[in-house]
């Protein structure tokens, strides 16, 4: 089942949400990995507030899908979501970063509820997340496990490991997603060290792969929703996406991976947040 | 060894200590449904392939691919099963060492690695293949429990154990050719607690893993020059037995340590810690690998050359023995 319009207006208006929220908790931690967390947002958004089978209630249910972020650094706009969806008083987000609190750039499940593992070091997700499919396989129940790399993450070799291991395993209750934002830390990942083909190189390492505008939440939808019909193979979404995306200040550029908001940027963040009709 | 920790391998005094373990570890399988048994590509080289044969069904081959296997055994481990990890312990340690620390350790999940081939028991395969620095690296790591056993027998005892352990556990063996030491498996094996292999007074072998065996060959000649030795098995590093330690050195007042490891960082460095911090004083040598890449070889032949054999223990011994030390019993104007 497609979104239909209603919701897709809701979901815009949740990433709209987010996306501030991320923008408020980078300005009082006193700087954020804001330009990954914002052009995740989209397929975050539609996966905790239209597919995920969880309770916030209940963070340890056995029965929940999973939710791996590779891209650890992704943390600040996670725990966005995890905040909004009720997993902790949000109030205690203003810690970020913060000596003491639970929350540190790369989220620890061990101190905050609805983090299914800790991540941070690169390239090690798909294995973590294989792991847990396979548990699930193993036990014959049908929750499902999501799993999030970036894109310049996929020159760790490690991936590509877990990638064939996944496969062999025929784990189709695993949906990956590569948020192709096309930058790493010290450039564009082309220039650095190309990941492309993606496409290509999932599908040859034994993987059902689709490519979709990773801002578009129809495409991230029924990208999902065709993963999981896929049988005997995991499904790798490559979603394309922008840097920053949401802020036009930031939008594609290199320095906004990781920075420090003064009250003008933020104040500036969130108008240009508010005027995108896009999202 | 705690009730209910039983395992029976009838003919173990046939079977090498990698054997034993493989065929142990099958039987833990029947008790425990949570165990996944996971090896890259060294089933047989490692004996956990005699898990295979029983539970096809929760054997994992990776391939040859450890970063991967310890991530997915991370992520098994989180949706509640146990996987007891076999690969050799350079790898386990080296290569894969920071997938063992982040995801493994960090989270304190119950994945049980088994590192085989450690020290210099894969001597023929040369300085690629020996493992010397894997004690220093996972006693470094928060969390994380280390045991060094003995012979096969104490192996079969720490797996055992391990699975009732609550937490990543690193059990460091051999190439599975080592000779035994204990004769039975009823001798209170516990994690945590060094096993008295032999009382004495007048100096203390400290030692783990192929060094129980050489310390007790030592301490038979060394008492026949008419000495008493304590030969005490540590086969935990971590947690380790202070009580134990300090036991030794108030009682004997000179304490060698052998390992099949480099001397820095492995388990003399950690008795060492210990002694250091009660502000006791002792005559002390450490034996073990020096600091530097150890040469091709027959492990029996290594162990010789680098003096942690009997001989070695004996020269060391008879060293040791030539320093003075204050006889008084009164520690407090040496603290």
């Amino acid at each position: 089942m497609s979104l239909s319009k209603d919701e897709v207006k809701e979901l815009k208006a949740k990433a709209r949400v987010i996306r501030k929220e991320i923008i408020n908790i980078a300005f009082t931690a006193g700087g954020g990995h804001v330009g990954g967390s914002l052009s995740q947002t989209d397929i975050l958004v539609c996966l905790y507030y239209k597919y995920m089978n969880i309770d916030p209630k209940k963070p340890d249910w056995d029965q929940r899908d999973r939710f791996i972020l590779s891209k650890g650094h992704g943390g600040l706009g996670w725990a966005a979501v995890l905040g909004d969806k009720g997993y902790f008083d949000k109030t205690l987000l203003k810690n970020f970063n913060k000596t003491g609190s639970p929350f540190g750039m790369h989220l620890d499940m061990l101190k905050v509820p609805g983090c299914d593992a800790s991540t941070g070091s690169l390239g090690h997700g798909i294995a973590i997340a294989m792991g847990l499919a396979k548990a699930a396989k193993l036990k014959g129940e049908d929750w499902r496990t999501y799993c999030m790399v970036g894109d310049g993450e996929l020159c760790e070799g490690s991936n590509w490991e877990a990638a064939s291991i996944a496969s062999h395993h025929k784990l189709d209750n695993l949906t990956g997603f590569v948020d192709r934002n096309r930058l790493m830390i010290d450039g564009f990942t082309e220039e650095i060290s190309p990941v492309e083909p993606l496409e290509d190189r999932f599908q040859s390492f034994g993987w059902n792969t689709l490519r979709i505008n990773g801002h578009d939440l129809e495409e991230i939808s029924n990208a999902i929703e065709k993963a999981r019909s896929i049988k005997g193979k995991p499904t790798m979404i490559i979603c394309d996406t922008i840097k920053g995306k949401g802020v036009k200040l930031f939008e594609n550029q290199p320095k906004w991976h990781y920075g420090g908001l003064d009250s003008d940027i933020r104040d500036q963040s969130i108008k240009s947040i508010d005027s995108n009709d896009n999202n | 060894m705690s009730e209910g920790m039983t395992w029976s391998v009838t003919d173990g005094d046939k079977l090498t200590q990698a054997e034993i373990y493989g065929e142990v570890l099958s039987q833990l399988g029947d008790k425990y449904p949570e165990l996944i048994a996971m090896t890259a590509d060294l089933a047989s080289s490692t004996k956990i392939g005699r898990f295979e044969k029983k539970h096809p069904d929760r054997f994992i081959n990776v391939g040859i691919a450890e970063n991967s296997m310890f991530g997915m055994a991370a992520g098994l481990a989180l949706a509640g099963y146990k996987p007891v990890v076999s690969t050799f312990a350079v790898f386990a340690s080296l290569r894969s060492a920071e997938q063992v620390r982040t995801d493994i350790c960090y989270e304190n999940l119950n994945v049980k690695i088994i590192s085989t081939h450690a020290g210099l028991s894969f001597g023929q395969a040369g300085s690629t293949h020996h493992c010397t620095e894997d004690i220093a690296v996972m006693r470094s790591f928060a969390n994380m429990t280390v045991i060094v056993p003995a012979d096969g027998i104490e192996t079969g005892n720490a797996v055992t154990a391990a699975m009732e352990w609550d937490g990543p556990v690193y059990i460091r063996i051999g190439r599975g050719f080592e000779p035994h030491v204990h004769e039975t498996q009823d001798y209170g094996f516990e994690i945590g607690k060094a096993v008295t292999m032999k009382d004495g007074a007048d100096i203390t072998l400290i030692c783990c893993g192929v060094g129980v065996l050489q310390a007790m060959r030592a301490a038979k000649t060394l008492e026949g020059q008419g000495l008493s030795v304590r030969v005490l098995n540590l086969h935990t590093i971590k947690p380790i037995d202070k009580e134990a330690i300090l036991k030794a050195v108030t009682e004997t007042r000179r304490i060698v340590t052998i390992e099949e490891h480099n001397i820095m960082g492995g388990m003399g460095s950690a008795v060492a810690d210990v002694i250091v911090e009660s502000g006791k004083a002792c005559a002390f040598k450490k034996l073990g690998v020096p600091d530097a890449f150890s040469i091709v070889g027959y492990p029996e032949d290594l162990y010789h050359l680098y003096k942690f054999d009997a001989d070695g223990i004996v020269e060391a011994v008879s060293g040791l023995m030539k320093m003075e030390i204050e006889e008084d019993e009164d520690w407090e104007d040496e603290v």
